[in-house]
């Protein structure tokens, strides 16, 4: 969890990370960001995040990424 | 033809029923389209009836009346100014504060900004707009315009921080639509996906293919380039069988693995341009869609969008440069070096552009109209302007022109054509900042501004964030005793690129 904090704090962004849980519904991360996040994420925990899985609802909150991430490692 | 309303209107007396826009929301047909668009022009003349050939703010999202709200101020004899709530604010407030319109047409998304920005008093909300009938006004309106006469001022990001608005008449956008047209493909059949906003030029291509062709376009929200599945459903469920989309959107797409889901099953025309294509991601795309035909496409807003064409019709290694082309039919360039000879083959010059497509020049702005709409320096016996793009190219062994970088500090970034210039000046406006560069990290798309002064970065960049869009914002600051500079007094760039 605390890499994923790392990361999304590296985008510097006027926001609590921690507990905001609507970065993508409330426009906080624009596509672009999006693209650097997975960008990192994969890099970071080795995963591939396919296709079906970029969805508003991975990625509106630390918590959902880090759920997200944790499923993709274990598959 | 004389007037771009000429279009709308037999292309309603054709296809009356057929739909125009949509935005999956609501949809207009094209005899729905007029209709809005006739009686908007009437209440326009009524209310302002000596603001013939003056701006007229359109300040809405992305929808389908926004269109008609442009043809309405058309019917009026004014022209539009796009405006939306995603452009950054400083820029808006600069844009009203310079074309002073008379009226600003909002919607539910800007009615509360328009009023916070002290224009609440010249607010004509699109309900008042769109009600009521066509009047005997719209008549003499048409009479009195000739060809001209300005369509829209589309406003483009400015070196001082100083946006420029480029003004486009009637003819322009004529010999555009004509030329374009059968470059696209486009014809009753074709069924657009609009990626871009509408406060940009771009969204033309679209626009007079649906009202000169009658084809019909679909209009895609921001938020769906949020997820690459989505952009593929959007495509499907539509059947969606042309895109001109900037290189970056479709990237965003093949890029993050959607094509290993599905693929876009009706696509026969994807153009791309704004930005260079990455080779792999032409290929990835061509994969996905073995019928459709890619076309580059090249211009800047001054020449009226697009200038020049590439139907790809070879095969290119990673790295390679797709080429951007040929120029549309009645446009022609040159090459012209430092001195204004013309480069000769294979040597590297600016594109500067000849045609009815280049554009009035800049609005209220005489001195950088004149730095860049000049007179044709290889006719010196009667006055022809020509554009200097700004852009320098070369021709390879086929004669197609191939881009090759900016002369200054613009640079594009998700398709958006950035002046450094402009995020510098937008810090120094900061107190505590004395001097500022900024520099961009190709590579990483990253923007990175060095400054010199007393301010605190953390405040500053809080400021940088409410005064400018996403992707103008620096993500790193390096706050400097002292910039390099060159012997000439400039700021040392390169030196900076190295930090």
């Amino acid at each position: 969890m605390d890499e994923i904090l790392e990361i999304l704090e590296g985008l510097d962004l006027d926001v609590d990370f921690e507990t905001c849980d609507t970065l993508v519904d409330d426009g906080i991360l624009a596509s672009l960001d999006i693209v650097s996040i997975i960008a990192e994420l994969s890099e970071e925990f080795d995963i591939t995040i396919p296709a079906r899985d970029i969805v508003p609802e991975n990625f509106n909150s630390a918590e959902a990424m880090y759920a997200m991430v944790r499923r993709l490692m274990d598959e | 033809m004389k007037n771009i309303l000429e279009y709308l209107e037999a292309t309603a007396s054709k296809y009356p029923e057929k739909t125009a826009f949509s935005d999956g929301e609501s949809s207009l047909s094209f005899g729905e389209l007029l209709s809005l668009s006739q009686i908007g022009g009437t209440n326009l003349i009524k209310r302002a009836a000596h603001t013939a050939g003056k701006p007229v703010a359109v300040f809405m999202k992305k929808c389908p009346e926004t269109i008609a709200s442009f043809f309405a101020v058309t019917y009026a004899g004014c022209c539009y100014v796009p405006l939306e709530m995603g452009l950054p604010m400083h820029r808006v407030r600069r844009i009203l504060g310079k074309i002073d319109p008379e009226i600003i047409i909002c919607d539910d998304s800007s009615a509360e900004k328009c009023e916070e920005l002290g224009y609440g008093d010249r607010m004509l909300t699109v309900n008042e707009l769109f009600t009521g009938r066509a009047g005997d006004e719209l008549k003499t309106a048409r009479e009195k315009s000739i060809d001209i006469d300005p369509v829209y001022i589309v406003f483009t990001s400015g070196s001082t921080g100083e946006p420029k608005g480029v003004t486009a008449c009637h003819r322009s956008l004529i010999d555009y639509a004509s030329s374009l047209c059968p470059v696209i493909g486009a014809d009753e059949n074709s069924v657009f996906a609009m990626q871009v906003p509408l406060y940009v030029d771009a969204c033309m291509k679209e626009i007079l293919s649906a009202i000169k062709c009658g084809s019909t376009v679909y209009l895609m929200q921001q938020s769906l380039f949020m997820s690459p599945l989505k952009v593929l459903d959007f495509l499907n469920t539509y059947k969606i069988n042309t895109v001109c989309w900037v290189a970056s959107a479709l990237t965003l797409v093949s890029g993050l693995g959607a094509f290993e889901e599905g693929r876009p099953e009706y696509l026969k025309t994807v153009c791309f341009g704004s930005e260079v294509f990455p080779v792999k991601q032409l290929r990835a795309w061509q994969k996905a869609c073995p019928e459709a035909r890619f076309v580059n496409l090249y211009g800047p807003t001054e020449c009226t969008g697009m200038s020049f064409y590439y139907e790809v019709d070879r095969t290119f290694e990673d790295g390679d440069v797709i080429p951007v082309g040929r120029p549309f039919d009645n446009t022609a360039f040159m090459l012209l070096k430092e001195d204004d000879r013309p480069a000769a083959q294979g040597e590297t010059g600016e594109i500067c552009i000849r045609g009815t497509a280049v554009t009035l020049g800049y609005y209220d702005d005489p001195e950088r109209t004149a730095a860049v709409f000049t007179q044709n320096p290889l006719n010196p016996h009667y006055p022809e302007l020509i554009y200097r793009t700004g852009d320098l190219g070369k021709l390879n062994e086929f004669g197609e022109l191939l881009f090759v970088s900016r002369k200054d500090s613009q640079i594009k970034n998700m398709g958006h054509r950035i002046e450094l210039g402009e995020i510098e000046s937008c810090a120094c406006m900061f107190e505590g900042v004395e001097n500022a560069c900024c520099i961009f990290d190709k590579e990483k798309g990253k923007l990175y501004l060095f400054y010199m002064g007393a301010a605190d970065e953390k405040a500053l960049r809080g400021y940088m964030r409410n005064e400018l869009p996403r992707h103008m914002i620096p993500s790193k600051y390096n706050r400097m005793d002292m910039l390099p500079m060159l012997p000439n007094g400039k700021i040392d760039r390169k030196a900076l690129m190295e930090i």
